[in-house]
């Protein structure tokens, strides 16, 4: 079957330039137990938006945010400050979108494919329950879990009635896909879905989320710490440190030119695959800190190479530097008029 | 058997033929079906295999760490001693003291409620017999040798006051506190960031040089055993079905098995086409088939591989892959000699 330009979706509201989804200068911050005034800073002023029929990867190390973040876009976790506009529609304002209705549009696919299935329920019932809640009829709902069961290549007479314990991991986190996809959404949130699974199941997975996409005309915003499974499968990719974004851009642009020192160390720190060429010196020492009082100024100095004292103090803006298709990096040595003393080479 | 080419009279690890199962009220698990193969002195040997594929059952055998439903049958010889015969006080001179282990998750496999100092400590001392204050000598020469930063200060740190690379990096100076001649690492780098992981890697690479010990390392990674093996075993379903040069098997695999995981191993495939991946799912390790694990899912399947068990093939020298497809080198063959992949 030869696959026609898409329907058009009658939920498409702006059109396809109106980016899917805007995240305004979102920030949450948890409050420590027991020590006053101390916080959590795991997403602290991020913006970006996601296009629409795109694939965003998002990337970064444990405590980077990213987790965080993709709750946020959900409104699992209520944010601090910021906004969020879903197609043109501002989420959880006044005469915007209801958390209800984003929900309608926007699933979530977790990484951990066992604890977030029910065990005392059959998979055709974890598949139906969203169609049902959302006020399908039973037998309709129940419809729509055959359905999507086949689709993400489970055989819905084998599998339907099993329950969670009887599946491997593999199989698990296709039930999540397809639990994610019975709401019809639009966008899906996949955070680490295949971290968990071993390399054979990876690719499966891999391969039948990018079907997905084609076949149902979705956005992802993919999360992951995987660096070469995200630039398998993203358009363009967002790197976070410490809960603030450091480089955003094409995929291309990302892997080929990365601007930012933080990109640049964690694509060095990728094994090799080629024994003749083994990483020799460590692109960057030490483990990320701790985001509890985050360093000052531009995050990333306490390990950065090229730190210097105007990066202990000055928090490099994420536009101060702009190059071709959007990409841009939050780095002082990118700004000319940054007074670092390497930004001529900019 | 996989390495007849040890210059010593014994090897420093060598197990024949090892059977692991784990035996319940439920049913029986066969974690381990005959598993042979040698550790050479001073060398890297990394057994690769995913989830479930018998890679930790197998090097914890090496020191008895198996809870009691396990059921060991074979051989397993470290250091030319019988480790399946020992007593268990011949066991406990054995472990940290010949033989040492890093585990994966350092929070628990470190005692939260001791001191890094102490922990360290209580190995040198339960081995060498030295007074406390040697011991704690000995600790912070550790902590320097692995680099951790102001490491006077981080003796008296409890584990979960380090980050994740520090924890890892003193689980290795507690492994290496008694100068072990053979280091047995279970994944010690899956839990750490990729920008730590590279470090402890490169640190484990030059310890082991400089000690000139005898390392198995156990990971799912082809990109860390790339980086740490000297050679590489591939594990699945409880038997060993490759072995070689690290080199020589990431460039040209023999083994389907081996062959699939690369090509379904994400690293730099063209984005437009979909990855190659390995049809299936692992087996079920309480119902094995009579025939090769990988047949059902193995893309160069012929009828004999469902009934039969493959015979190792040495097809080169230090190169041994356990399937039909592969020949013997010239002279040694006489089976249905298909095409190597």
């Amino acid at each position: 079957m030869i696959a026609l330009s898409p329907p058009l979706d009658p939920r498409d509201r702006g059109g396809p330039l109106q980016p899917m989804l805007i995240a305004r200068d979102l920030r949450k911050h948890f409050p420590v137990k027991g020590a006053r005034g101390k916080s959590v800073q795991a997403v602290d002023g991020v913006s970006f938006t996601v296009r629409k029929g795109e694939t965003l990867g998002i990337v970064g190390e444990s405590g980077c945010g990213k987790t965080t973040l993709a709750r946020l876009l959900l409104h699992l976790v209520v944010p601090d400050a910021g906004e969020l506009i879903f197609d043109g529609d501002a989420v959880s304002a006044p005469d915007g979108l209801s958390v209800n209705a984003l929900r309608r549009q926007v699933q979530m696919v977790f990484q951990d494919s066992y604890s977030s299935l029910n065990p005392r329920m059959p998979i055709r019932d974890t598949v139906a329950f969203g169609p049902f809640i959302q006020g399908r009829k039973k037998p309709e709902a129940r419809d729509i879990a055959r359905d999507i069961l086949g689709k993400v290549g489970l055989d819905p007479d084998l599998f339907g009635p099993r329950y969670p314990h009887e599946l491997s991991g593999g199989q698990k986190q296709r039930v999540n896909i397809a639990r994610a996809l019975a709401t019809g959404p639009r966008m899906v949130i996949l955070d680490e879905p295949v971290s968990a699974l071993d390399k054979s199941v990876e690719a499966q997975v891999l391969n039948l989320l990018r079907a997905l996409k084609r076949q149902l005309n979705l956005t992802y915003v993919f999360i992951s710490h995987d660096l070469n499974v995200v630039r398998y499968i993203s358009d363009r990719v967002l790197v976070m440190y410490l809960g603030r974004v450091v480089e955003l851009g094409p995929v291309e642009a990302i892997f080929s030119y990365p601007r930012h020192p933080y990109t640049r160390a964690l694509l060095a720190s990728r094994p090799s695959m080629d024994p003749a060429r083994r990483i020799d010196e460590p692109p960057i020492t030490g483990d990320p800190p701790s985001p509890i009082d985050p360093p000052a100024g531009c995050r990333f100095h306490t390990r950065c190479p090229f730190a210097e004292p105007l990066c202990e103090t000055a928090s490099p803006a994420l536009d101060l530097w702009q190059g071709p298709q959007s990409h841009i990096a939050a780095c002082h040595m990118l700004d000319p008029n940054s007074g670092h003393s390497r930004a001529t080479n900019a | 058997m996989p390495d007849a080419t040890a210059p010593y009279t014994h090897p420093l690890v060598e197990v024949n033929d090892l059977h692991v199962r784990f035996v319940s009220r439920e049913a029986t698990v066969h974690a381990v079906n005959g598993v042979s193969f040698s550790a050479r002195r001073g060398e890297v040997l990394c057994i690769l295999g995913e989830s479930g594929s018998g890679k930790t059952v197998t090097m914890r055998t090496l020191l008895r760490l198996l809870p009691r439903a396990a059921r060991i049958e074979g051989q397993v010889l470290v250091d030319g001693r019988d480790v399946l015969a020992m007593s268990a006080k011949e066991l406990r001179d054995l472990r940290g003291r010949f033989a040492a282990m890093v585990f994966q998750e350092p929070m628990t496999a470190l005692d939260p409620v001791y001191t890094i100092g102490q922990q360290i400590g209580e190995t040198v001392r339960r081995h060498t017999g030295c007074d406390r204050r040697a011991a704690r000598a000995r600790a912070l020469e550790m902590l320097d040798l692995v680099r951790v930063p102001s490491a006077a200060r981080r003796l008296d740190a409890y584990p979960h006051e380090l980050s994740g690379g520090l924890r890892q990096r003193a689980m290795i100076a507690m492994a290496l506190s008694c100068d072990p001649r053979l280091l047995l690492a279970d994944e010690p780098t899956t839990a750490l960031d990729a920008t730590v992981q590279v470090q402890v890697l490169i640190l484990l690479r030059r310890l082991q040089r400089e000690l000139g010990m005898g390392m198995i390392f156990v990971t799912h990674d082809l990109g860390v055993a790339s980086e740490i093996a000297d050679t590489i075993a591939v594990m699945y379903a409880g038997r060993i079905v490759e072995v070689g040069p690290v080199a020589q098997v990431l460039r040209a695999p023999l083994h389907p098995y081996t062959a699939g995981l690369l090509a379904s191993t994400v690293h730099g495939q063209p984005r437009e086409r979909d990855i190659d991946a390995i049809r299936g799912s692992p087996p079920d390790m309480r119902r094995l088939s009579q025939g090769c694990s990988f047949a059902p899912r193995c893309p160069q399947r012929v009828a004999a591989c469902l009934t039969m068990v493959p015979e190792p093939r040495f097809p080169s020298p230090g190169r041994m892959a356990a399937c039909r497809a592969v020949m013997n080198s010239a002279g040694n063959g006489g089976n249905t000699p298909l095409s190597a992949p």
